[in-house]
């Protein structure tokens, strides 16, 4: 199976690749999937002022597992979390060409960022989030 | 050195520049049909087929008589199983067969039960791939008429202790086929020694050309008989109807030939290459697994997972290199390697197997090439794998509620 050129070169060159010090202030991190089901996401924001200032991330996974966890973090940073809301699975599977076999890894890069924005709310201690 | 490198030789072999020289002249010049009785073209067809019968059946210790030509392994496999169940199933209809075969017997093993033809005993098999003759004999009962167990895993390259299983198949008068499509031509393979009926292999696995095959059939003690599987000419003993393929014979017959006489230097070479690939790169590499058995396997064939990565980010991460991984990340069920499982190794280890398939022409520069590019590539995606993270920070990843999905 040929893979996209987005998709190599976010396999070649992942961007915002790693994780975040644990004792950093306003991080976000969301886990999705399973080692049995050969793909786990970390998606991780750090959150200013309502804005994503960074994000990072960590995937085993296939190269589209990969480059869709990494087009995500570049997508992240800039936005408001109300906008980071908005990422759908589909604008991934469009930009980085994701044959239908590979869908699964969009949606999972969606629940990623879903989890990270989440975690995030969860901690920041606004606790009518909190109770999601 | 020259890339792509091709270290997928059990999926295909290329052929060798002396198979194909042999085969030429069969395409232009002597184009005949070997059944053509009445003409010289036919004479000179039947001669090459003859002469290729019979290196064949010098490799595997048979009779040329006994070499049942078809299009390639998954047919014989088919013949051999279809047609044996087809010619004695007033005997019984009761087939062992093995967890970890090849789709052509295992598929058409469930193929004959899902149409009620047949019942299959799947035997398992331990921890290197290996089946049990005792659970073959405890199988047995008195509706078995077929045990079909391969000689050696296309995946592991675990080798089966086929001679005893034949032991136990004669002794209970039982008919014995063996899969031994990545084993004739890399290891001795007896079929008096052995104790097989009927054989399954293939050119294009042993440097000769794809789309040619061969079933042995045993012709004494017992004389096997087989329904055929196709109507026609009644060519191949009434086993395998179908002219011919005269080129592609020669060039089995010739890879044969070649296999058999450089099997003991070819062996040791390949032996010797992979198991420097395996020091080099399981030393240097932590949490490396080999799959299959340490010592009993094919010399060319190495099978080693990378814990926390996945198998096809690693293929794709080693592009230069052809190999080929038990991940089953484009798979629609999601399901690695059924192999890997049925010797127990962990869903999560089984996407993460990558298998190394030397052959004939690679060389110690490629090797050295693949070592630095393998602990490359795998110290790069745990970098950038969250499980390797984890478990460096000592998280037990069993102890962790995953989300399946």
């Amino acid at each position: 199976m040929a893979y996209s050129d987005k998709v190599v070169d976010h396999f070649n060159n992942p961007r915002n690749m790693g994780s975040f010090k644990k004792d950093e202030e306003g991080i976000g991190t969301g886990m999705v999937g399973a080692p049995e089901c050969g793909d786990v996401m970390k998606l991780q924001i750090k959150v200013q002022n309502d804005t994503i200032v960074d994000a990072k991330f960590k995937t085993f996974g296939c190269g589209s597992a990969i480059a869709s966890s990494s087009l995500a973090t570049e997508w992240l940073k800039g936005k408001t979390i109300e906008e980071a809301q908005q990422i759908k699975n589909t604008d991934i599977v469009q930009e980085l060409n994701l044959p239908p076999v590979k869908i699964h890894c969009s949606v999972l890069a969606e629940d990623a960022i879903k989890a990270a924005l989440a975690d995030y709310q969860k901690k920041s201690g606004d606790k009518t989030e909190a109770a999601q | 050195m020259k890339l792509p490198i091709f270290l997928d030789n059990h999926s295909t072999t290329p052929m060798d520049p002396r198979v194909l020289d042999a085969m030429l002249p069969y395409f232009v010049e002597k184009f005949g049909n070997s059944a053509s009785r009445n003409h010289a073209f036919g004479w000179a067809a039947e001669e090459a087929v003859e002469q290729a019968r019979k290196q064949i059946a010098k490799l595997i210790n048979a009779d040329s008589k006994e070499i049942v030509f078809t299009s390639g392994a998954t047919e014989s496999d088919n013949l051999a199983v279809k047609g044996v169940l087809e010619m004695y199933k007033e005997k019984g209809t009761h087939i062992i067969t093995s967890s970890t075969e090849h789709r052509a017997v295992l598929d058409t093993a469930k193929s004959l039960e899902a149409k009620g033809l047949a019942t299959v005993t799947y035997l398992p098999v331990d921890k290197f791939g290996m089946v049990n003759p005792d659970d073959v004999r405890n199988a047995i009962t008195d509706k078995t008429i077929l045990i079909s167990v391969m000689l050696a895993n296309n995946e592991i390259g675990t080798i089966n202790p086929v001679q005893e299983i034949g032991k136990i198949a004669k002794a209970k008068g039982i008919l014995f086929h063996c899969d031994a499509t990545q084993g004739v031509g890399k290891i001795p393979v007896d079929v008096q020694a052995m104790g097989i009926d009927l054989m399954s292999f293939t050119a294009h696995k042993m440097y000769g050309p794809k789309g040619v095959g061969a079933l042995y059939v045993r012709k004494k003690n017992p004389r096997v008989r087989l329904v055929a599987q196709m109507d026609g000419g009644g060519h191949e003993r009434g086993m395998r109807s179908g002219t011919l393929p005269v080129p592609l014979i020669v060039g089995f017959g010739k890879a044969c030939e070649l296999c058999e006489q450089n099997m003991a230097e070819e062996s040791a070479r390949l032996t010797a290459m992979r198991n420097r690939l395996q020091a080099a790169i399981m030393d240097r590499l932590e949490e490396s697994y080999l799959n299959g058995h340490p010592t009993n396997r094919l010399p060319g064939n190495l099978n080693i997972s990378f814990a926390y990565v996945e198998g096809e980010s690693l293929l794709m991460g080693m592009k230069d290199i052809a190999l080929s991984s038990g991940s089953a990340c484009t798979s629609a069920t999601l399901e690695p390697s059924y192999v890997l499982r049925a010797l127990g190794v962990g869903v999560e280890l089984a996407h993460s197997s990558i298998r190394f398939g030397l052959g004939r022409f690679n060389t110690d520069d490629e090797i050295d090439y693949t070592i630095k590019k393998v602990i490359e590539i795998v110290t790069k995606l745990r970098d950038m794998s969250p499980l390797y993270e984890m478990a460096k920070e000592g998280v037990d990843l069993k102890s962790v509620q995953w989300a399946a999905h």
